[in-house]
C-alpha cells in the first residue's frame, strides 16, 4: 500500500492504495467520480482521458503513484457549478454525442487540443488530433463540429476576460 | 494487473539503488508500454521504479554539432522543441508522430530504447542519425545498441540517461501506419551527415528489429534524390510477414517510405 495525495478538480484528495491502482480506478472507485470511462482499457480508445498537470493523459495507463502530487481534472470538474465549459456547451449544441461513451475523453482531449492550437485549429487538425479517441457512433462528424464550434467560443471567452 | 511495489525514484543513483533491491524490478518511464503489458499479465514486476520525475533526465540541449535529450523526456517535448525543430526537424516530427497526443505527453525517448519495439519510432532515428545512447554506466553507439527484437545492449538495472544525435547535413523520415493500431508498418529515416555519409534506417519492417537498409544508402549516397531510388529494389530477406503484409511487400514500402522521406528531408 502507498499513500497518496493529489488535487482532483481542485480538491486535495489522498488515501492508502495498492500500488498497482491505476489513476482511472482511483478516480472511479476510490473518489466515485465516474465520469471518467474505461472503454478499452488497452490506451488506444480515449474514453479514460483525464488533465494531468493541464495535460490529456489516459488514465487507464497511468499508475496513480505516478501522478502523487499532481493537479488532476476530471471531466466533473471542467463545468462552473451549473455552467457547463465551452466545449460541454458545443457538444451539446452540435449533438457531438449519441450513446455518450466516449464523451468524457473526447471533450477531455479536444480542451487540450483547442488549449494547445488556440484559435490556428482548422478540421483536419481536429481529426488528426482526435486519433487517439475513438467514437463508435457519431463517425466523428458532429464531434469535429463541435469542436471547432467551442474553438471559437473558448478564444472568445478568453478575448472577454 | 499483479500486485507490484511501486518507488519514485529521486535521483538515477537512487533508481538503481532500488532496483538492485528488488527481486525482479522493472524501471517505468511514461510507462505507455510496460503499463498495458502489465495489465495484459505479460509483465509481473515485483518493482515498478518511476524514473519519470528524475530532474536530471528531463530535457533538451541543442549544441552546434549535437543535440541531447534526456531519457524521460516525453515525445510531446521533443516534439515542439523549438531549437531542436531547427537542428533536427525530422528527429522533431518523428517524435510528433508517435501514438496519439495523450500517448505523447507521457511516452518518454528512454523508455522506447530500452524497449527497443520492431515498430518503434526512435530506433529508426538513432540508428540512422548514428546517435550515442548515454546510460549510468557507459556511452554505447548506436550500431552496438540494438540487439534484436525487443532486446539491446543494457545490461541488468542500467538506466538509460539521455541521448546524443550529431546533427546531420539533412534528415526526414516518412512511416507507413499499420490503419488501425497506427503503429509502423514501415518506418523509414534517411540522414546525411555534414561529411557527406548517408544512413538510412528501417522499422517496423524486419524480423529482428530496427535494421539499416545499404542499397538504399550507397543509391543516396551516388544521387541524394527520391528519383535515385525508382531502380533500387530492397531484399526481402529476414522480413516480417504477417496478415497485415508479406515480406515483399515491406521490402517496397521500405523503398517508397524512403522516396517520401528523401522528398521531405530538410
Amino acid at each position: 500500500m502507498t499513500a497518496i495525495s493529489l488535487t482532483v478538480n481542485g480538491k486535495v484528495v489522498s488515501g492508502n492504495v495498492e500500488d498497482r491502482t491505476l489513476l482511472v480506478q482511483f478516480l472511479r472507485d476510490h473518489l466515485n467520480l465516474t465520469g471518467t470511462h474505461v472503454g478499452c482499457d488497452t490506451s488506444q480508445c480515449g474514453a479514460c482521458v483525464v488533465h494531468v498537470d493541464g495535460r490529456a493523459v489516459k488514465s487507464c495507463t497511468t499508475l496513480v503513484g505516478q501522478v502523487d502530487g499532481a493537479s488532476v481534472t476530471t471531466i466533473e470538474g471542467l463545468s462552473h457549478g451549473d455552467e457547463l465549459h465551452p466545449m460541454q456547451a458545443a457538444f451539446r449544441d452540435n449533438h457531438g454525442l449519441q450513446c455518450g461513451y466516449c464523451t468524457p475523453g473526447m471533450i477531455m482531449s479536444a480542451v487540450d487540443i483547442v488549449q494547445r492550437h488556440g484559435g490556428k485549429l482548422d478540421e483536419a487538425t481536429v481529426r488528426h488530433e482526435l486519433e487517439g479517441n475513438i467514437c463508435r457512433c457519431t463517425g466523428y462528424h458532429n464531434i469535429v463540429k463541435s469542436v471547432l464550434d467551442a474553438a471559437g467560443r473558448m478564444s472568445t471567452a478568453q478575448a472577454a476576460e | 494487473m499483479y500486485e507490484t511495489h511501486y518507488h519514485r525514484a529521486s535521483s538515477v543513483d537512487d533508481a538503481a539503488a532500488q532496483f538492485a533491491k528488488g527481486a525482479e524490478a522493472k524501471y517505468l518511464s511514461g510507462g505507455q508500454t510496460l503499463l498495458p503489458v502489465m495489465k495484459q499479465r505479460l509483465a509481473a514486476p515485483s518493482d515498478v521504479i518511476d524514473l519519470a520525475k528524475i530532474p536530471a533526465l528531463i530535457g533538451i540541449e541543442v549544441g552546434g554539432d549535437n543535440v541531447t535529450i534526456k531519457a524521460a523526456t516525453p515525445h510531446y517535448d521533443v516534439s515542439t522543441n523549438a531549437a531542436l525543430q531547427k537542428a533536427i526537424p525530422a528527429l522533431a516530427a518523428l517524435a510528433g508522430m508517435i501514438g496519439d497526443p495523450a500517448v505523447r505527453y507521457r511516452g518518454t525517448i528512454g523508455g522506447s530504447l530500452a524497449n527497443n519495439d520492431p515498430a518503434a519510432d526512435y530506433p529508426a532515428a538513432v540508428l540512422a542519425l548514428d546517435a550515442t545512447v548515454k546510460t549510468n554506466k557507459r556511452s554505447i553507439s548506436a550500431t552496438d545498441f540494438f540487439k534484436g527484437l525487443f532486446s539491446t545492449a543494457l545490461e541488468d538495472g542500467e538506466i538509460i540517461t539521455a541521448v546524443t544525435f550529431p546533427i546531420p547535413a539533412r534528415a526526414g523520415y516518412a512511416k507507413f501506419r499499420h490503419p488501425a493500431s497506427r503503429f509502423a508498418l514501415t518506418g523509414v529515416f534517411v540522414a546525411q551527415t555534414k561529411s557527406g555519409e548517408v544512413r538510412v534506417a528501417a522499422t517496423g519492417a524486419s524480423a529482428s528489429g530496427v535494421m539499416r537498409v545499404p542499397a538504399i544508402e550507397q543509391a543516396l549516397k551516388a544521387n541524394w534524390s527520391a528519383s535515385a531510388l525508382d531502380s533500387v529494389s530492397v531484399s526481402a530477406d529476414g522480413l516480417m510477414a504477417d496478415l497485415h503484409g508479406a515480406a515483399d511487400y515491406r521490402a517496397n514500402l521500405i523503398k517508397v517510405m524512403a522516396q517520401r522521406a528523401v522528398k521531405d528531408a530538410a
